[in-house]
C-alpha cells in the first residue's frame, strides 16, 4: 500500500469533501472516506517529527463546544488543532452561559459573532449539529450528538483497521455491546458497510434497535456467532447514563453472557483486532485480560484519533469542491 | 510543443550534476538527498544511484511533501484543499548537508516552503538546491546551486517535466504561450 508508493502516488478519486460540515458518515461517499483516511496517513507522520506542528491552519480559529463530558475526543481535537497551528478555544458547559439558561442556538450565534472558522460540537441531543449547521456560517464538526453519530470516531476506527489489515473490503467486523444508545455504532456501521466490510452486531435483544438491519448488518444475540472468524471485534460501552429502564438484569450477568473474554475470543481469526472507543468498563463489556492483551489496539485507536481529526480539520478548512471559484 | 530535453539529455544532465555534487562537497560524506514531491523524488533517487556508481557510497534519500507549508493554502476564499501526502525522511538531518531536489524552479515559493518544512526536522549543516530546469521569474530571493538546464520562458508558458517512474517516459516539454 502507501509505504511502497513513494515514487508513484495514488491519485485519489476525489480531492475534496462536498459539504462544508462533517455532520455524519451518512453524508460521506466511499471516495470521501478514502480521502480522509489517505490524508490522515500524511498527518500521522507529522506526529512523529521532532517539531510536531505544521503551519497549515495558521490564523484559523476553532471553537471546541462540548456540552457533554469528554476526555479523549476533546483533547484529541485540541491536539489536532494545535498541530495544524489553529487557534483553539474551549467552551465547557460548567463555566458557560448555558447554566444561566441560554439555548444552544443562542450560544452558537454568539460564538459565531466572534467569527470562528470551525466549531467542534459535542451535544447530548441527536441533531444538535444539524441545527448549528443551518444557522452558522462556520464549518461544524460533529464530535458526538446524542445517540445519532460520532463520525470522527468511526473514521479513526477505520483508519486503525486499514493500517493493520490494509483494506476494509471483505473483513468481518463484530460490534458487541450497547447497540441501542451508541452513536459510535451508527457511524461505524455506515462507514464499514460503505467500504465493503461485513458487519455483525450483537447485544441483548433489549439493546438491539429494531430497525438496525436496514443498515445492511447482521444482528444476533449470540456472541459466539458474532465472533466466529471475525477479523475485528469492537466492544461498545454499556451506557448506564442513557438507560431509563432495565435492559438486562445486572452488570454481572451482562459480563457473563456478553463480556469479551479470552475464551470467547478463541473463535475469532488468529490475527483478530480488539477495539473499544472508550471509556471502557472493565469487567462489564470487556475483560481486563482482553483489554490489555496482545490483540488489543485500543491505545492505537487513541493515537490515530489525532491524525484523523487533523485530516478532517484540514479538508474542511478549504472550500467544498462544488464551490470552487474559477 | 517543443521538447527541450529528451531522455538522453536528462540522463546526461543528471550524471553531470552527480559529478558536480561530488566535486563541490569533496565526496559524499554527510550528504543526504531530499526530493520534493512529486517529481523531485524520482530525480533524487536517480542522483543517489549515480552517486553510488561514482563513489561507491550510499547517500540516504527521502521524500518531502510541502503541502502543509504552502503560502497560498488559506488564501483562496473557497476551493478544495490540495492533497497532502506523506513526508518520508528516515534519517536525522541534523549536521548533514541536505541536497534538496525539485524538477522545476520558477517563483521560488515551493523552495521557500520546502526550506521551512525541512528545518522542522532538525538543523542541517547546510542545504543545497538542485533543479532539473530553472525557468526564471523568481518572486523570492532563491537561487539553485545545481541547474540541469536554464530555460528562458514567458510566464504564459508552462514547463512539463515527465519522468519514467511517474509518467512512463522521460522528457521536458515547453507548452503554451504565444508561439
Amino acid at each position: 500500500m502507501t509505504t511502497a508508493s513513494t515514487e508513484v502516488d495514488r491519485k485519489p478519486a476525489v480531492t475534496a469533501l462536498r459539504h462544508k460540515d462533517l455532520l455524519g458518515i451518512g453524508d460521506l461517499t466511499s471516495d470521501e472516506i478514502a480521502l480522509v483516511l489517505d490524508t490522515a496517513e500524511a498527518m500521522k507522520e507529522v506526529g512523529t517529527r521532532p517539531i510536531k506542528k505544521v503551519p497549515a491552519l495558521r490564523g484559523k480559529t476553532v471553537v471546541n463546544l462540548f456540552f457533554e463530558p469528554s476526555t479523549r475526543t476533546r483533547t484529541s481535537f485540541e491536539i489536532a488543532e494545535k498541530r495544524l497551528s489553529a487557534d483553539t478555544l474551549n467552551v465547557a458547559i460548567g463555566t458557560s452561559s448555558v447554566v444561566k439558561g441560554e439555548t444552544l442556538a443562542d450560544t452558537a450565534l454568539n460564538l459565531e459573532a466572534m467569527s470562528p472558522d470551525m466549531i467542534v460540537l459535542r451535544h447530548s441531543s441527536s441533531g444538535a449539529c444539524h441545527l448549528l449547521s443551518r444557522i452558522c456560517r462556520s464549518a461544524i464538526i460533529n464530535a458526538g450528538d446524542g445517540m445519532h453519530e460520532h463520525p470522527t470516531q468511526a473514521l479513526l476506527d477505520a483508519f486503525t483497521i486499514r493500517e493493520r489489515k490494509k483494506q476494509l473490503n471483505g473483513l468481518k467486523v463484530a460490534i458487541i455491546g450497547d447497540l441501542l444508545h451508541s452513536r459510535v455504532l451508527r457511524s461505524n456501521i455506515q462507514l464499514l458497510t460503505k467500504m465493503g466490510a461485513q458487519v455483525w452486531v450483537c447485544g441483548p435483544p433489549t439493546l438491539i434497535p429494531t430497525d438496525i438491519r436496514r443498515f445492511g448488518v447482521i444482528a444476533t444475540s449470540s456472541v459466539d456467532e458474532a465472533v466466529a472468524d471475525a477479523d475485528v471485534v469492537m466492544l461498545l460501552r454499556i451506557q448506564l447514563e442513557r438507560m431509563e429502564g432495565a435492559y438486562f438484569p445486572s452488570l454481572r450477568e451482562y459480563f457473563r453472557v456478553f463480556g469479551m473474554t479470552e475464551a470467547r475470543l478463541q473463535r475469532a481469526k488468529p490475527d483478530v483486532m480488539i477495539m473499544h472507543p472508550g471509556p471502557m468498563n472493565r469487567g462489564v463489556e470487556i475483560a481486563s485480560e482482553v483489554a490489555d492483551g496482545p490483540y488489543s489496539v485500543i491505545l492505537e485507536q487513541v493515537a490515530n484519533g489525532v491524525a484523523v481529526r487533523m485530516a478532517v480539520l484540514y479538508l474542511l478548512a478549504g472550500g467544498a469542491e462544488h464551490e470552487e471559484a474559477a | 510543443m517543443p521538447v527541450v530535453m529528451d531522455a538522453d539529455r536528462i540522463g546526461r544532465t543528471l550524471a553531470r550534476i552527480a559529478h558536480e555534487i561530488v566535486e563541490r562537497n569533496k565526496g559524499v560524506d554527510d550528504l543526504a538527498l531530499v526530493g520534493v514531491r512529486t517529481r523531485g523524488v524520482p530525480i533524487a533517487k536517480r542522483l543517489a544511484r549515480a552517486l553510488k556508481e561514482i563513489t561507491g557510497h550510499d547517500v540516504p534519500t527521502g521524500a518531502l511533501d510541502i503541502t502543509l507549508y504552502r503560502d497560498d493554502l488559506m488564501r483562496h476564499a473557497v476551493g478544495p484543499q490540495p492533497q497532502v501526502r506523506r513526508t518520508e525522511i528516515q534519517f536525522s538531518i541534523d549536521n548533514r548537508k541536505i541536497l534538496l531536489v525539485d524538477d522545476v524552479l520558477y517563483t521560488g515559493r515551493t523552495t521557500r516552503a520546502a526550506l521551512d518544512a525541512l528545518i522542522d526536522y532538525g538543523r542541517p549543516k547546510g542545504i543545497q538546491l538542485i533543479v532539473l530546469v530553472d525557468r526564471g521569474h523568481r518572486e523570492l530571493p532563491i537561487k539553485a546551486d545545481y541547474v540541469g538546464k536554464n530555460l528562458p520562458t514567458s510566464p504564459e508558458e508552462s514547463v512539463q517535466v515527465r519522468l519514467l517512474e511517474i509518467d512512463g517516459q522521460d522528457e521536458v516539454v515547453l507548452e503554451g504561450g504565444a508561439a
